[in-house]
């Protein structure tokens, strides 16, 4: 043990020990410590926007389904990042590029398709407005990041920080010609100077409420849907990786890549299919998300971040940790904004993102592989 | 003579000429280029140097030292500006004496350096790239979301409160000009002393073979986060003379496309060698400023977009061709030579370990 204590050098018994405390303080604070704020202002460091778990059950719950619906959108967008990874062991820098793109060109087909301009009206959009606008984007970016696997990562594989250089580079070039280029149709009297701030509509269906029916909580219908179709997105890629014969080779690469090559198996064929399907759900991910939120300058890098940071937790390569990455970030994002203290105007739930550092840090120095990750 | 001592002996020729055209640079230049190009090449070359020094001898690329950059700067800039009638507004404004607020910036930015460094000391090679991409990203969502100490519009003034034995820099460039290069210099030499010390070369040990010098007994976690902090720091000067330069600063600075053009910057001079940080720098800046003058308002032609097209090209070019850059084709120019017309016995004693250890 006394061996084991040194070895930990910095990373130490203490800090451990101070990291599970912060946890169980944090899960303390929003079960009860955690107060309303007065009517008249003012408060303590026991202020937050709604009271605690106990106080004000119904605004946990949503608090829960804020986390576990953001984590399907995450989830998405991060499997896809993963797969990826996990195969190939390239990092796709610009997946957050792909995603812009997607998002844009889904937006695009949208308007197109229902023709009625930037007004829009949400609940006239019907079902195939939605599914058609998303299915193209797929493959639009699905083969847009077969071929840049083709041209850009196949002659030099096993050189994985040259691969990570290259897909630097082609995030900057895309995202620089995306901005330039997008989006082709603004609002009426609005000016389009490149990588304005677009939506995209939900079908019309998903735009009311629906009554729980546990504590009185009613929750956005569009929202339960992004929760839905991650966890659909979870379950294909589940089915697809664990029982046909695709996924088999697929596991076997990402185990010993020479050794499913030395055996028959066209490897390049499979790497091509991750591309593929990897990139695709950049594309799934922008949809709903721009659907959910707005498709704009800066969302690229947004979501490479949050790609990054989801597989920094659960561990590269691993479609249980992304799942779980996901729903951790997706959580301690939502409790953030919810429950970090708000003594005064100025503070502090605009410290939320250090949260996310917080997350990262504590997993790492648990497990510096990641939740489900590998020893490299 | 052999091919290496020739090749050591051109490169001081050349360094000591780089020096000296530097020294006399602003009876040389037009006040234009002396600002513009020479100065931020020199402050830019400083923040690459951090990343490449992590690199060259760490084994670790770093895309914190953007992140780290902008806290320093953020951090100057709110410990120095005061609260005066009709002066700056934004930021904590604590009117700090400048000489112990430059002090107090670079050793919160080599603490934050540090935590960062002890976090991601036990992950490698791409895992590490990753990390570190999030740390700026993360510094860069901080400073943009608390308007405390900053917010999305930029924090100014910072310019105009430096210590005593900096002077005035917001009219005298020249002065700017000379306390970067002094920088710069001592950055320099740092690398060059440091990497012969002990640490130095137990940390090149620790690049080259992590598993085995844990093994023979190295803290290999605590060398890493030492080197990190190290570049903490170089990252901190680099980071409180752009503050000085721009004289304001926005979270754009340590953004996505700021990390990346750090990156650029360090790669098209080379990951190997600490002097490509400068060469790079110099590269980048004027392949920047003959391009960006060129390209017409509505975009470049027939493909449209700005100038990160064009250097998202020139960088995937580098990559694809020479991924040690500049200084990488340098070295390969001479070991051609040295295959090709050094004397047979060159080989055994002018071998790599000289070489590594004279760059």
């Amino acid at each position: 043990m006394a061996e084991r204590i040194r070895a930990w050098g910095v990373v130490g018994t203490v800090p451990r020990a101070l990291a599970a405390g912060l946890v169980v303080f944090a899960i303390l604070y929003v079960l009860v410590i955690a107060d309303p704020p007065d009517e008249f202002g003012g408060g303590n460091w026991r202020t937050t926007n709604t009271g605690s778990a106990l106080d004000d059950p119904s605004t946990f719950l949503t608090t829960v389904l804020d986390g576990l619906t953001f984590a399907g959108l995450l989830f998405i967008v991060a499997s896809g990042f993963s797969l990826i990874f996990g195969l190939m062991r390239v990092v796709n820098m610009a997946h957050g590029a792909f995603y812009l793109l997607g998002g844009y060109i889904a937006y695009e087909i949208q308007q197109r398709m229902t023709g009625s301009g930037f007004g829009l009206n949400p609940t006239e959009v019907n079902t195939l407005e939605w599914v058609v606008p998303w299915l193209v984007a797929m493959v639009c970016i699905g083969v847009f990041g077969l071929a840049v696997q083709q041209l850009l990562l196949r002659w030099n594989q096993g050189q994985d920080l040259r691969q990570a250089l290259i897909t630097i580079a082609v995030s900057v070039i895309v995202a620089d010609q995306v901005i330039a280029h997008f989006p082709r149709t603004v609002p009426a009297g609005t000016q389009q100077f490149g990588g304005n701030a677009v939506s995209i509509s939900w079908p019309g269906w998903t735009n009311r409420l629906v009554d729980l029916h546990v504590g009185g909580v009613t929750y956005s219908l569009s929202r339960l849907v992004m929760l839905a179709l991650g966890a659909a997105v979870g379950l294909a890629l589940f089915l697809w990786l664990h029982k046909t014969k695709t996924g088999m080779v697929i596991r076997a690469g990402v185990d010993d890549r020479q050794m499913t090559a030395a055996i028959g198996i066209n490897i390049q064929t499979t790497f091509a299919l991750a591309f593929l399907v990897g990139s695709a759900l950049a594309a799934f991910g922008a949809t709903v998300g721009g659907s959910q939120a707005s498709i704009a300058q800066g969302r690229d890098g947004e979501w490479l971040l949050f790609s990054l940071v989801v597989v920094i937790i659960g561990g590269m390569g691993s479609l249980a940790g992304a799942a779980v990455g996901s729903v951790l970030y997706g959580l301690v994002f939502a409790f953030a904004v919810a429950y970090l203290p708000t003594t005064g105007n100025e503070c502090c739930t605009q410290y939320s993102v250090v949260l996310t550092f917080a997350l990262m840090a504590l997993v790492l120095a648990f497990r510096p592989q990641g939740l489900f990750g590998r020893a490299a | 003579m052999t091919v290496d001592r020739t090749k050591l002996a051109t490169e001081r020729v050349i360094g000591v000429a780089a020096l000296v055209v530097a020294v006399l640079a602003p009876t040389l230049f037009s006040a234009f280029w002396l600002n513009s190009i020479l100065t931020q090449a020199l402050i830019l070359g400083i923040g690459a140097a951090s990343l490449i020094f992590l690199s060259a001898y760490g084994g670790m690329i770093s895309l914190a030292q953007t992140g780290l950059m902008g806290i320093a700067g953020y951090a100057l800039a709110n410990m120095v500006t005061q609260r005066v009638p009709g002066g700056e507004t934004k930021g904590l404004l604590l009117g700090w004496d400048p000489t112990v607020g430059l002090v107090a910036a670079i050793l919160l930015t080599v603490g934050i350096g540090l935590v960062f460094g002890a976090v991601a000391s036990r992950s490698y090679g791409i895992y590490f790239l990753m990390l570190t991409l999030t740390y700026t990203v993360i510094a860069f969502l901080f400073v943009g979301s608390v308007t405390l100490i900053g917010g999305f519009s930029p924090v100014a003034g910072v310019d105009t409160y430096t210590p005593g034995f900096i002077g005035d820099i917001v009219t005298d460039r020249e002065r700017l000009y000379y306390i970067t290069l002094i920088t710069a210099v001592f950055v320099y030499l740092l690398v060059r002393y440091l990497v012969r010390t002990p640490f130095g070369v137990s940390l090149q040990g620790i690049r080259d073979e992590p598993v085995r010098m844990a093994s023979l007994g190295y803290n290999v976690a605590l060398h890493r986060t030492i080197a990190f902090g190290i570049g903490a720091f170089i990252a901190a000067l680099a980071g409180v003379l752009s503050a000085w330069w721009f004289g304001q600063l926005s979270p754009t600075t340590m953004g996505l496309d700021a990390t990346i053009q750090m990156l650029v910057i360090a790669v098209i001079g080379g990951l190997r060698r600490i002097e490509g940080a400068w060469l790079g720098a110099i590269a980048f800046l004027m392949i920047n400023n003959e391009i960006t003058n060129r390209i017409p308002s509505s975009g470049l032609p027939v493909i449209g977009g700005t100038f990160n097209t064009v250097i998202g090209f020139i960088f995937l070019a580098i990559v694809i061709v020479s991924p040690d850059g500049l200084m990488g084709l340098w070295d390969r120019m001479w070991d051609a030579l040295r295959r090709r017309g050094g004397p047979p016995h060159a080989e055994p004693e002018g071998g790599e370990p000289a070489a590594v250890a004279s760059s």
